[in-house]
């Protein structure tokens, strides 16, 4: 009976570490993904500032 | 605006999850048979009803794309999907620890458990196809036809059961006919699907924000490179 229960504790721990990790790769991508519209913000900014030389 | 909703779901969920297992490790009694480890069914069949509704969703957004060739249909697609198969992964893994101790298998080759892990194989090689190929109009066109595969795989998994009789149990839920559990025990099923779909909700519209995000990088790309 305690081995079913501590099976029981292994599903509900593995449920929502799938949903933690799916969760932290969302933020990190995220993150990357502002880091690039930065980029290539300051990309435009150089290049219309090299159009208007 | 999207914050305050994505906020305010993952609020509303945690709010209805802690409350639902309050009520499953408290109130709902141990099943005569199975003992504790039944409650795992509260997580893992709301799991596979999130996961299914968010495939046909996604199906319905991709054939959307098909109809008016308008983009944002495919990425609202591919976000839905991409959550749904994160629960599609809760219900084979909490199905399998659940097996380990009433089967004494971590998996058995049965009619339902194959035709869900060939669910899921179909949506990992959606997401993957999406990042093989680069052409928008074209990935899109391809996920619709593996987003409609992956549907009617679905309903081999939802049949399953009736078709065959093998190691997965029977319809057990009264809206299947199953008639199989006492009305005080198969609420909290239901009960937890609503946080479940409002917790799938507020991932898929972060998710959503990503392709926007996307979008706008791809674009200022091409600008930039107009000069």
């Amino acid at each position: 009976m305690e081995r079913n229960f501590l099976y029981l504790c292994y599903g509900l721990i593995a449920a929502w570490l799938i949903i933690f990790i799916y969760v932290v790769s969302l933020a990190l991508r995220e993150r990357s993904l502002r880091q690039e519209l930065d980029r290539v913000k300051k990309l435009v900014e150089d290049s219309e500032h090299e159009a208007r030389r | 605006m999207r914050t305050k909703l994505i906020v305010g779901l993952c609020v509303l969920a945690c709010l209805t999850l802690a409350w639902n297992i309050r009520t499953i490790f408290l109130h709902v009694p141990d099943e005569a048979n199975q003992g504790a480890i039944f409650r795992i069914l509260y997580f893992h069949v709301p799991s596979a009803m999130t996961s299914f509704t968010g495939f046909f969703v996604a199906m319905g957004f991709s054939l959307m794309y098909l109809v008016k060739k308008d983009l944002r249909y495919d990425s609202i697609a591919a976000s839905i999907t991409e959550v749904s198969l994160a629960f599609a992964t809760i219900t084979l893994v909490t199905g399998s620890i659940w097996g380990r101790i009433i089967w004494g298998v971590w998996w058995a080759w049965d009619a339902r458990l194959t035709s869900y892990f060939i669910c899921i194989l179909i949506y990992s090689g959606y997401l993957m196809l999406r990042r093989a190929v680069d052409e928008p109009n074209q990935r899109a066109r391809f996920s619709t036809v593996l987003s409609v595969l992956g549907c009617v795989d679905i309903t081999i998994v939802w049949k399953s059961i009736e078709w065959f009789r093998t190691q997965h149990p029977g319809p057990v839920l009264s809206v299947r006919n199953g008639g199989g559990m006492a009305p005080g025990m198969e609420a909290p099923v239901y009960i937890n699907l609503i946080p479940l779909l409002m917790l799938s909700l507020a991932l898929i519209l972060i998710r959503m924000r990503q392709e926007d995000l996307r979008h706008e990088v791809d674009s200022l790309r091409r600008y930039a490179h107009s000069f």
